[in-house]
């Protein structure tokens, strides 16, 4: 009897790490912006979307495939991010520390709208030959997409961490999220690392919009779901930690499709959250966090 | 060498908001020279600094380094033309080793190249920073925060130093490890300018000073002098 329910786990467990993976990768970006600025960038799932819509017009116009389009949503989706820190929101934080808030809030409603307009509000999808495609672990079969998505999780924490840890640039990006003055002293220029630092999540954003397409159909309102769902990622994994906020997705998206096996889907997400208000109230600082 | 001073700050305004911090300040600092600035807390020392250091631009008034106008530049470019500051509180950043705060201290390009040079220069003057390499920042005791601040400060290759209360909230045996630090950055022919509550420390240690008194210089001249001045000695010594 015990072992049965156990095999009948290893579905939800697999698909709940898979799942975690995707979390994880649209939350990377927003982790890191919210550790080094303090800023909850609520335009984060927008500009994810952004991306999942640039794959799409470049699959449904010239045919490209959107792990491809990467090539250039990658670096289009830095270019965005480095340019709307330096010249948005850096004037932003002259002011005060709402201000950017609310202009990235503003940025929401604008990619919104827009996507609407160009898009429309149908649901879209980014289907490829191989978004149907499934394959067998033991008994479970496992949807590609989802492998697909913790795999460029993993490479994307990965390389962040690395980044971050090793480079001198990623040091000052550590050193300004810890004493912006301090930083100042050592010769680091923070209005051009924040600028970096933006530029990279929105990196990751486009990586993460294309991932997000393949995995499930989008339309111009996901992105706010996709926001609090990486917010809620952020909450358990931890503040500024990379390997948190990817322990973190893994978390989320086994509290999901857990509380899916045992409640019933329609109270999947209910226990998700529910997941992320316990550990608010016991751990803010997260489950990772320092 | 010509007869121009190293550092040259006439006639500087600066204001926090609406409210002036200093006036109309005048300073000279000599290349090898050690220059202490003296006065109350909330006279403007640490402004002073943090106005060479470009961390606050002056409104009025003008700062010379070796005979270039810095008083417009950002930190990071001051930094580069040999100013090191090391601010009050040592600010090290806590959740970093003491190794990443050193490598930081050499972040400016004209450092990055003698990074390795520096690094066993400061670990000769600080050997407990060696063995501390790869504890984070915050766990060290107060006393070896302001070395690796210092340490820091000196990763960047300064020929000007800015040290800000070096001694504050540290046992005074720790203090006068860090002095002897500093005898010892002089030596390398760094000059230095420094802020030091304790007036009779200050006046041993350096060769003129400047006493401040509600954002303004009332008095500078060489120590030896300075200690015979009646206003000195009532309002520091009290005798």
């Amino acid at each position: 009897m015990f072992l049965e329910l156990f095999a009948d786990l290893s579905t939800p467990i697999m698909m709940g790490i898979l799942l975690g993976g995707l979390y994880a990768l649209i939350a990377l970006g927003l982790s890191l912006v919210f550790g080094v600025m303090k800023l909850i960038n609520v335009a984060h799932g927008d500009l994810v979307l952004f991306s999942s819509y640039f794959a799409y017009a470049a699959m449904t116009t010239v045919g490209m495939d959107p792990v491809v389009s990467l090539v250039i949503g990658v670096p289009l989706l830095f270019a965005i991010g480095f340019a709307m820190q330096k010249y948005l929101l850096s004037r932003a934080f002259a002011i005060s520390m709402e201000a950017p808030l609310i202009i990235a809030f503003g940025v929401s409603l604008i990619l919104q709208n827009f996507q609407q307009i160009v898009w429309s509000p149908m649901s879209r999808g980014l289907t490829t030959s191989y978004t149907l495609a499934s394959f067998g672990v033991g008994s479970i079969r496992v949807p590609l997409a989802y492998l697909l998505d913790f795999i460029a999780a993993l490479v994307v924490m990965f390389f962040l961490r690395e980044f971050l840890n090793r480079t001198y640039l990623g040091k000052a990006i550590h050193a300004a999220s810890q004493d912006r003055r301090a930083a100042q002293l050592m010769g680091i220029n923070t209005d051009r690392v924040y600028a970096f630092a933006f530029a990279i999540s929105m990196a990751t954003a486009a990586l993460a919009g294309v991932f997000l397409g393949l995995t499930f159909p989008f339309t111009p309102q996901s992105g706010v779901s996709f926001l609090i769902l990486a917010f809620g990622v952020v909450i358990i994994g931890g503040l500024g930690s990379m390997l948190g906020t990817f322990l973190g997705g893994m978390v989320l998206g086994l509290a999901q499709t857990l509380g899916g096996y045992f409640l019933g889907a329609a109270a999947q997400m209910l226990f998700a959250y529910a997941i992320v208000l316990f550990v608010l109230a016991v751990r803010p600082q997260g489950l990772f966090g320092r | 060498m010509s007869q121009k001073p190293l550092l040259k700050v006439s006639h500087i305004d600066t204001f926090y908001g609406s409210i002036q911090a200093l006036w109309n300040v005048s300073l000279e600092v000599e290349a090898q020279e050690i220059v202490a600035l003296i006065g109350a807390n909330g006279s403007g020392k640490s402004t002073l600094l943090d106005t060479i250091s470009g961390l606050i631009r002056p409104a009025k008034g003008g700062i010379e380094f070796e005979g270039e106008n810095i008083s417009t530049l950002n930190p990071f470019q001051i930094v580069a033309l040999g100013i090191s500051h090391v601010p009050e509180g040592r600010r090290v950043f806590p959740n970093l080793s003491v190794l990443d705060n050193l490598i930081l201290g050499s972040y400016n390009r004209a450092s990055r190249p003698k990074k390795e040079q520096n690094l066993s220069i400061v670990y000769e003057l600080f050997p407990v920073l060696e063995e501390r390499k790869n504890q984070l920042a915050k766990t060290l005791s107060g006393g070896e925060q302001q070395m690796l601040a210092l340490g820091r400060g000196l990763m960047s290759n300064p020929k000007l130093m800015l040290l800000d209360e070096m001694s504050l909230g540290l046992a005074p045996i720790v203090i006068n490890n860090v002095y002897k630090a500093l005898r010892k950055i002089r030596e390398k022919g760094i000059t230095l300018l420094f802020v030091e509550q304790n007036v009779r420390r200050s006046l041993e240690e350096a060769d003129r000073a400047c006493i401040m008194e509600a954002g303004r210089v009332v008095l500078s001249g060489d120590v030896a002098d300075l200690r015979e001045e009646e206003e000195v000695k009532k309002a520091y010594f009290g005798i």
